[in-house]
């Protein structure tokens, strides 16, 4: 198969996301679709070969920009591709993974004959048999030790969270044999798991259910954590954390399955180690993830009506961070916005703040801002869980600020 | 008759049993002298299920019985034939190595451990080596094992060299985990030993994630000769622990080819095991997950044996996990840190008259399986091996500054890309163990 270089469909495939919502389920802030974003997407292989199989074809990577007329002519030269939903991208990706290896198997709860609290192991079940799609009694810690012990002898399991707070009673496992098992035994053994399910905060599901589990687990050495954002992305990163013989946090996010994007048809695999580049721009760099991309993309909407150019990365990679997209951008813009939905101690943001300090301070014009949840523990009420989210308008003043 | 062990019911009788030889438990409520592997008589009259033969018969009941009905069987067969032994001498040597290489390892540990030649929590076997070489020396090099923290002779039992463990243990680079695991981390691949781990209860679930490898090869990859059994080791205080219920439910469950076997030496550190459990009775936990749930006397190797059979052989042919509460006890602390002065002396003594390698060597003795040289010599040869460990031990190197960042991924590109654009695996100085990562 030829391998087809995407470099981005244009407005075709834009996010057209008024249309597909499930209004009742999830009510983003911005209605239009992002027609005029510049569509640009991390260039990837598409011929069925792992990107990150060969750092040499990484190099095919860095020109993700595409602009209107090139995109053009890679949509009229590529297959149409086909529009679903994210939960549906990330089915599609495990189900491909799952026909393309029979070690490939899931285990959690409700994932089999319930098909997923959020429809992402939907028909597996009936397809696969219950063994490879696993319903497992109520027990985090004990089955994402099995998930482990399966790992080690042969088996590429994925694990459900049914929600990502759960996990936290996974926490021992997940810390302890998940990420450090590999180096304890001398590299003897490998952990090929994938840990993933829905986290971040919803709408009005309380403090328990809106957690992001992300900031607890960045520390632990030897796991990889990546967020996806878009059905592309999703499901390009599932497939990669399959493949990948690392242990790999894949997180999701409550509000944003419903997502709807034309993907391509050919088989796709993403970079788990490299960020994404959303829109460029040259006067200031906002680094997101996940949801707070949607935030960040409005109110960049506001922003380039005032004037300015933002330059948005969706970083994807949680741990490790890709600092060369990154620092790429830095320099060109001098100035940093970092918006996320983790907590303003020890999140994300906070480990991003301190690794471009240390490794860019130099090319900084102006301190990097930080914009995070409050260190509050979500609350029920809609009005007070808004107001310990970011929303698009904080960015607007944050840019504004920071681009004086 | 099918083997197969039926659920196993304690009939409480007041008192301690008639003819017991030993001197009643230390705690001595009524309780306690059931938990002491009194499970009363068997409903169908037989007295003894002591596997001790013709001598041991004389001396009367063994207080701690093994509840099999598979046993009791062997047993009534035996009555007709008194040449009839549970052991042929290969095996009997076979056992008596295995046991005195882990009681002169361990030994050898503590006396490296002073001389300053290990460090860290260090946790030995001696006293329990019934039940480690009872079990592993049934399986196969497929097999899977999962041990705790005092997993050296476990390590040993599976066929990992005394060289390799000794070098992990001084924490040299020849060790079985590149000396990147230490005393509590016992790993290796090609034995199949799946750790070693320094939380109590965390190597369950690993043990059943085994298990369910191995019920998965024969059931989805189609591989029908597939009938890899797992065997997790853990302790009194782990029965306890939360994620020892979650296994049990869901290896009951799924019928996963496992054997849960708990080394219970009554004492968890300084914790006893009867101040720190509502019902010290472990075995019944089994029946109520819906597995039989045995109780041996560790001690005893044969015994344990018998027990190992039954349960493994249960778990090969698919017919799912067993649960079996070992009674043993160590001879020493719990780790070489540990003053150990909460133990009653009386209770020590008690158990060292119950030294199971004394009472293999006076099995094979007096059933003239081998001579007192052939066992001289198992030691001996023992002894050298043991030297050699602590020579080769010795003289390896520690690891050097390259080896910090090998292992932390399978994929070394976890490490992500650095400012430059490469993957920080590419960096030259990764391999010296000084990339910024």
């Amino acid at each position: 198969m030829a391998a087809a270089i995407f470099q981005g469909f244009g407005a075709s495939t834009a996010l057209s996301l008024s249309k597909s919502f499930d209004s009742k389920r999830v009510k983003l802030p911005f209605g239009r679709s992002l027609s005029e974003r510049r569509a640009s997407f991390v260039v990837v292989r598409s011929d069925g070969r792992v990107v990150s199989d060969s750092c040499r074809a990484r190099k095919l990577v860095t020109h993700a920009v595409a602009t209107k007329a090139d995109s053009a002519a890679a949509t009229s030269a590529s297959k149409p591709g086909h529009e679903l939903l994210l939960f549906e991208a990330l089915q599609e990706g495990l189900e491909e993974e799952m026909d393309r290896d029979p070690h490939v198997c899931v285990m959690g709860e409700d994932v089999g004959h319930y098909g997923g609290s959020y429809k992402v192991t939907k028909g597996l079940a009936k397809k696969f048999g219950d063994l490879r799609v696993l319903d497992t009694p109520i027990a985090e810690n004990s089955f994402t030790g099995m998930g482990i012990g399966a790992a080690m002898t042969g088996l590429r399991p994925i694990v459900e969270g049914m929600n990502m707070g759960f996990l936290l009673l996974a926490y021992n496992q997940i810390s302890n044999n998940c990420g450090m098992l590999h180096y304890t035994s001398g590299g003897q053994f490998k952990i090929p798991i994938v840990i993933r399910g829905p986290g971040g905060v919803g709408r009005q599901l309380g403090a328990e259910h809106s957690q992001r589990l992300e900031s607890y687990f960045q520390s632990i050495p030897g796991i990889q954590m990546v967020a996806c954002s878009t059905p592309y992305n999703a499901k390009g990163l599932m497939k990669a954390a399959i493949r990948s013989d690392n242990p790999v946090i894949l997180f999701e996010h409550v509000l944003l399955y419903n997502l709807k994007e034309r993907i391509p048809d050919e088989e796709y695999v993403l970079s788990l180690e490299e960020a994404e580049m959303v829109r460029p721009g040259e006067h200031v760099t906002i680094l997101t993830y996940s949801r707070m991309r949607y935030h960040v993309m409005q109110a960049a909407k506001t922003l380039v009506n005032k004037g300015y150019d933002p330059e948005v990365i969706d970083i994807r990679s949680l741990k490790p961070f890709d600092l060369h997209t990154i620092g790429n951008s830095v320099k060109k813009t001098h100035r940093v916005l970092i918006v996320e939905e983790c907590m303003r101690t020890g999140g994300i943001g906070a480990s991003l703040t301190a690794a471009i300090n240390e490794n860019f301070h130099d090319y900084l014009d102006a301190p990097i801002v930080c914009l995070s949840s409050q260190d509050v523990p979500t609350p029920y009420a809609g009005t007070l869980e808004e107001w310990t989210v970011v929303q698009p308008a904080q960015i607007v003043t944050a840019v504004e600020q920071l681009c004086q | 008759m099918s083997a197969a062990f039926s659920s196993v019911r304690a009939i409480r009788r007041p008192g301690s049993f008639a003819g017991e030889k030993h001197s009643p438990p230390v705690a001595s409520s009524k309780f306690a002298s059931d938990f002491l592997g009194c499970a009363g008589r068997l409903p169908f009259g037989a007295l003894s299920v002591s596997i001790r033969p013709r001598s041991a018969r004389r001396r009367g009941l063994s207080s701690v019985v093994a509840v099999s009905d598979v046993v009791k069987e062997k047993k009534l067969k035996r009555s007709s034939s008194s040449s009839d032994l549970l052991i042929t001498k290969e095996e009997g040597l076979e056992l008596y190595e295995d046991m005195v290489l882990g009681r002169t390892f361990e030994d050898m540990c503590a006396q490296m451990y002073y001389r300053g030649k290990m460090f860290g929590f260090v946790h030995l076997y001696n006293g329990q080596e019934a039940v480690s070489t009872g079990f592993i020396k049934l399986l196969k090099q497929e097999d899977c094992v999962v041990s705790t923290y005092r997993d050296h002779v476990h390590a040993l039992s599976k066929g990992v060299p005394a060289r390799a463990v000794m070098s992990e243990l001084f924490g040299k680079t020849t060790g079985c985990c590149r000396g990147q695991g230490g005393s509590m981390h016992m790993f290796s691949k090609e034995h199949n030993l799946l750790g070693g781990f320094a939380f109590i209860g965390e190597g369950i679930p690993i043990a059943t994630g085994a298990a369910f490898t191995s019920k998965y090869r024969r059931e989805v990859l189609k591989e029908s000769d597939c009938d890899h059994v797992t065997v997790a080791f853990f302790g009194d205080g782990t029965c306890n622990n939360g994620q020892f219920y979650e296994c049990l439910n869901m290896a009951a469950l799924w019928k996963l080819p496992i054997v849960f076997v708990v080394e219970n030496n009554l004492w968890a550190i300084g914790m006893s095991h009867l101040r720190a459990t509502s019902d010290p009775q472990i075995w019944k936990k089994g029946p109520a997950f819906g597995m039989p749930g045995v109780h041996v006397d560790g001690m005893d190797v044969l015994k344990v044996r018998e027990v190992a059979k039954e349960a493994i052989g249960r778990a090969r042919r698919g017919e799912g996990p067993t649960l079996v509460e070992c009674e043993t006890y160590r001879f020493r602390g719990h780790s070489l840190a540990d003053p150990d002065e909460l133990r009653d002396p009386a209770e020590k003594a008690r158990y060292a008259a119950r030294d199971p390698i004394v009472a293999l060597k006076k099995y094979i003795l007096e059933n003239n399986l081998a001579s007192e040289a052939e066992l001289k010599a198992i030691e001996k040869k023992i002894d050298e091996i043991m030297e050699d460990s602590v020579d080769f031990a010795d003289a390896s190197p520690l690891p050097p500054r390259s080896q910090l960042l090998e292992n932390v991924f399978a994929d070394p590109k976890g490490f992500g890309i650095g400012p430059d654009g490469r993957y920080r695996c590419e960096d030259p100085k990764f391999t010296e163990g000084t990339a910024h990562v």
